[in-house]
């Protein structure tokens, strides 16, 4: 590790430039005010640019390695997005300013509404949620207070598949739903029998993702579709891998009631070391009462565009407020810039090489040997492994190879989701890699693994050539440091 | 193509090693009838170039008005290197540290960060952030009721200077789960807590305090913090961070502190941007830790013995324990904390204090010269750290109105919170007092 900011700091040092005038009358009574002084860093300006600059090289990133991560969607993040997001207008209008000040913004929101309603076949879109997990979160929730608009409140049950994101489950729970887990056949798809035997007068709806986590695109969803309408239950779409269909198929279209989409992923805002997220929900008719405040809305006045918010008088059945303001609203316009800049024909592109990738990379550790989780299937954006014999055979498992990739400089994919198929990496390489990179990955692969196999070479002490060698998780959470305190050095 | 590299010949071969004869029989296990032909409402591609003029257009039509409304978002002095180094790829371009050996800057980053508010809140343990300060407040009630479980009644008792939005979300985020939020009694001549009016017995879950409070009063934090704890309830406090230079931190707040603190992490380096993305901050007593939603950086050592970061707890989070998580969290606001440890940094405890003082002394320049106003007074008596509230002889809207053709954005209108014409203004450290009095000046101009 690099010594501590408050390692470098010294009594009485500053980063002068950053201070404004002083003001020492402060009419505050003292028993208000605090006695002790919080121990921040006191460090130069050059000081605190260094030791950032030099943690941030300690960072894999997209900008720097290639990030095959599966369901995240690691493409290039262009640089005009941030750029023109942070122009000082953008950067320096209060969320509270008056719409006469924010007729730029709000036309941006308005139309970056009315793509993504095209791009998802939804009828209405709010973007105030402010990663997946809440744009979930606003889904289950419009579910919930569809059934009970209607006196339909024993409709409590939210199915969701053995494959899908831990959010799901989680966000069912928050909503005060129960889960019902359903498992996947052999082939990838959901196991209708086992969705036919769940269904009832209790089923609120159901979480799916498509393309699902294993990769693969759910062949029946018109079925499944049909047959949770027919029970009385909606159908919730979860966008993560919608990077996969752009253009191609859309979720309205397979008669999803209620979708949020991970603008992060598919229209390639930052992941930033760990969110900002954004999660847009669309919605069909049936849900449009019920969406998420605010929204932008648009009127002509005398053949000129206003924009102006829609809130609690204008939807008076939204489910409410999900953030303090309008969600991540420089994220969102990120968001806008980079759909303008790809337009229409460019969102069928993006679906088409996401797909050429993950296919091409597919068929390349196929034919190296690899053994495939869905053999008989296309991959979607993204394909699973499983090194179940290796990991009996040569004790080589997913983790001893995300770790050996981390030394030949790539990043690792997701390991370990989906939770069904055993030693499994889930690879998404997108659209913007080249057949280059491509190519080299797959080496580095064949490489591990023949090492493994041929010369006996283990990675249980891997990775070697990172700042830090592989760390104690149990110590970590059995002997908690989470905050630097000098007395107990 | 924007951003795809491939070569005619790249993708003849790739389709070659796949096996197909065209991208288009890649799609062919997604039913024929699904399919759509093309996108109608997403406009034709355009160039860096055009987008950057159209975005410039748009900017400008927003223009840069000078701005005296706080209400829950606050402009401060962002110093250029905070975002100069939060944007270098290796920061803006990476996910979530799950691979710990490759992303010990993120890491590091976060350690720093979870020291840096648990030492300004005066609190143990720090998450590694939530969405924003509204949202956090839903998830501190639910990380309540989950920690006091003695008390199974899910009320929340919110003092009356509680910012109404963060109601509003902790009731959609929340509401679900058996929670109900109700107010305490107001005291109309202070803003504050009426204690001669406060029930005993309700048997609280928690008890929810922010100082300074949304019209911009101090609150006597430490005898409602003592008497939510009589009760039997949890102490949450929301607390404006860059206020906490000068305040009590919420770890002090009466006999035993305040159990969890929450707030909006916005003032810290991060620009107004619409309203986000900010970052919500959490921090709370070292028991509480394991109810505490949302990812948390550990240190630890590595194989040689050398220490290193990672993410610790992850028991607690949504992608082990699914439905039994503390939180469907997944994501922190990981890019904003980063531009709030490296502000922190740069500015010191001194800097922040300073920025403080300076806000306050602004606030108090403007707060004086626009009561000599005929029609101008306090809403409420009593001490204010960097914003209050004013009492107006007309309606609010109609002067905001004037005062935004003048390029003043005045303030938030306070009429509906209060229940009178009232007005809530805010001037930082950006201000001047050329600034000020020329507010002053347009604001007695539209009072006319």
């Amino acid at each position: 590790m690099s010594e501590l900011i408050f390692e470098k700091s010294r009594s009485g040092r500053r980063a002068f430039a950053q201070a404004p005038v002083d003001a020492p009358e402060i009419a505050i009574p003292a028993e208000l005010l605090r006695s002790d002084e919080p121990r921040l860093p006191e460090a130069s300006e050059l000081q605190t640019v260094r030791h950032f600059t030099r943690l941030s090289q300690k960072n894999f990133s997209i900008d720097t390695q290639f990030y095959p991560l599966g369901s995240c969607t690691m493409k290039y993040n262009p640089r005009a997005c941030n750029a023109l997001a942070l122009l000082p207008e953008f950067a320096g209008r209060h969320p509270l300013g008056p719409v006469s000040h924010g007729q730029g913004f709000l036309a941006c929101m308005y139309e970056l509404q009315e793509m993504l309603k095209d791009v998802t076949g939804m009828k209405g879109v709010s973007l105030t949620p402010m990663a997946g997990a809440q744009g979930e979160l606003a889904g289950v929730a419009m579910i919930k207070a569809y059934h009970d608009a209607r006196g339909d409140a024993e409709r409590t049950e939210i199915i969701v598949p053995d494959a899908a994101h831990g959010t799901n489950p989680a966000t069912a729970n928050m909503c005060g739903c129960t889960v019902r887990e359903i498992p996947t056949g052999p082939d990838g798809d959901v196991d209708i029998d086992a969705l036919k035997a769940v269904l009832g007068p209790k089923t609120a709806g159901i979480m799916l993702t498509n393309p699902s986590t294993l990769g693969v695109f759910e062949r029946h969803i018109k079925d499944i579709a049909d047959m949770v309408h027919k029970a009385g239950g909606l159908l919730y779409y979860d966008g993560a891998n919608l990077n996969a269909i752009l253009g191609k198929v859309r979720p309205g279209d397979m008669d999803f009631d209620v979708i949020h989409m991970n603008l992060h992923k598919t229209f390639s805002t930052p992941h930033g070391g760990g969110g900002p997220g954004s999660g847009a929900v669309g919605v069909n008719k049936r849900l449009l009462p019920f969406m998420p405040i605010p929204v932008v809305g648009k009127t002509e006045v005398d053949g000129e565009a206003l924009y102006d918010w829609l809130a609690e008088e204008d939807i008076p059945q939204s489910i409410g407020r999900l953030s303090g303001f309008m969600g991540n609203s420089g994220v969102l316009l990120r968001a806008y810039v980079y759909m303008r800049m790809i337009g229409r024909d460019g969102m069928e592109r993006i679906a088409e090489y996401a797909t050429l990738n993950a296919n091409y990379l597919m068929a390349r550790l196929r034919d190296a040997g690899f053994e495939l989780a869905y053999p008989g299937r296309r991959a979607s954006h993204e394909f699973i492994i499983t090194l179940k014999h290796e990991a009996k055979s040569v004790n080589l498992t997913a983790m001893d190879v995300a770790k050996a990739l981390l030394d030949r400089n790539f990043h690792a994919p997701t390991t370990y989701f989906p939770l069904l198929v055993p030693e499994c990496l889930l690879i998404e390489p997108t659209e913007t890699e080249s057949k280059e990179t491509l190519d080299n990955f797959v080496a580095a692969m064949i490489d591990i693994a023949k090492a493994a196999k041929e010369d006996g070479v283990e990675y249980k002490e891997a990775p070697y050539r990172m700042p830090v060698r592989r760390l104690d998780d149990v110590k970590a959470a059995r002997q908690l440091d989470l905050a630097y305190r000098p007395e107990s050095e | 193509m924007p951003f795809i590299p491939h070569t005619e010949k790249d993708t003849r071969e790739m389709l070659a090693a796949i096996g197909a004869d065209s991208i288009e029989e890649l799609f062919d296990e997604i039913p024929a009838e699904l399919r759509i032909d093309h996108l109608r409402g997403v406009p034709e591609a355009h160039n860096e170039m055009e987008v950057s003029r159209l975005m410039r257009e748009r900017a400008a039509m927003d223009g840069t008005p000078m701005c005296f409304i706080g209400a829950g978002a606050y402009e401060h002095h962002i110093p250029t290197a905070v975002w100069d180094i939060a944007t270098r790829g290796e920061f803006y371009s990476a996910y979530t540290p799950y691979q710990a050996e490759a992303s010990q800057g993120t890491l590091q980053t976060i350690y720093e960060y979870q020291t840096m508010i648990t030492e300004l809140t005066g609190l143990d343990v720090s998450n590694a952030s939530l969405y924003d300060g509204a949202s956090a407040l839903a998830e501190a009630a639910l990380m309540a009721v989950r920690t006091n479980r003695r008390v199974k009644t899910g009320l929340v008792l919110l003092a009356p200077g509680v910012n109404p939005v963060y109601e509003q979300v902790a009731v959609a985020i929340a509401g679900a789960q058996g929670l109900t939020f109700e107010r305490l009694p107001v005291d109309a001549a202070t803003g504050n807590v009426s204690f001669d009016k406060l029930e005993a017995g309700r048997n609280p879950v928690a008890v929810v305090t922010q100082q300074p409070s949304f019209p911009g009063t101090l609150e006597d934090v430490d005898r409602l913090s003592d008497w939510a704890h009589a009760e039997g309830a949890l102490v949450i406090a929301i607390a404006n961070p860059t206020s906490l230079a000068l305040l009590k931190a919420p770890g002090h707040w009466g006999e035993k502190g305040a159990d969890i603190a929450i707030g909006e992490g916005q003032p810290l380096g991060v620009p107004l941007s619409s309203g986000g993305p900010y970052f919500g901050y959490m921090t709370c007593k070292q028991q509480h830790v394991r109810q505490m939603p949302g990812r948390i950086v550990g240190r630890t050592t590595d194989l040689d013995g050398n220490p290193g970061f990672a993410l610790t707890l992850q028991a607690r989070e949504q992608h082990i324990r699914r439905t039994k998580a503390t939180s469907n969290i997944c994501t922190n606001q990981g890019l904003m904390v980063t531009a709030a440890t490296i502000y922190m940094s740069l500015l010191g405890f001194q800097g922040l204090a300073t920025v403080a003082r300076r806000s306050h002394a602004n606030t108090t320049r403007l707060v004086d010269g626009l009561c000599t106003i005929d029609g101008v007074s306090r809403l409420y008596d009593g001490p204010y750290f960097h914003e209050a509230a004013l009492k107006l002889d007309r309606a609010v809207a109609p002067l905001l109105t004037a005062l935004a053709e003048q390029n003043f954005l005045g303030g938030f209108d306070l009429t509906d919170f209060a229940d009178t014409d009232a007005l809530l203004v805010c001037a930082t450290e950006t201000k001047t007092d050329a600034d000020i009095d020329a507010y002053i000046a347009a604001f007695t101009a539209a009072m006319g």
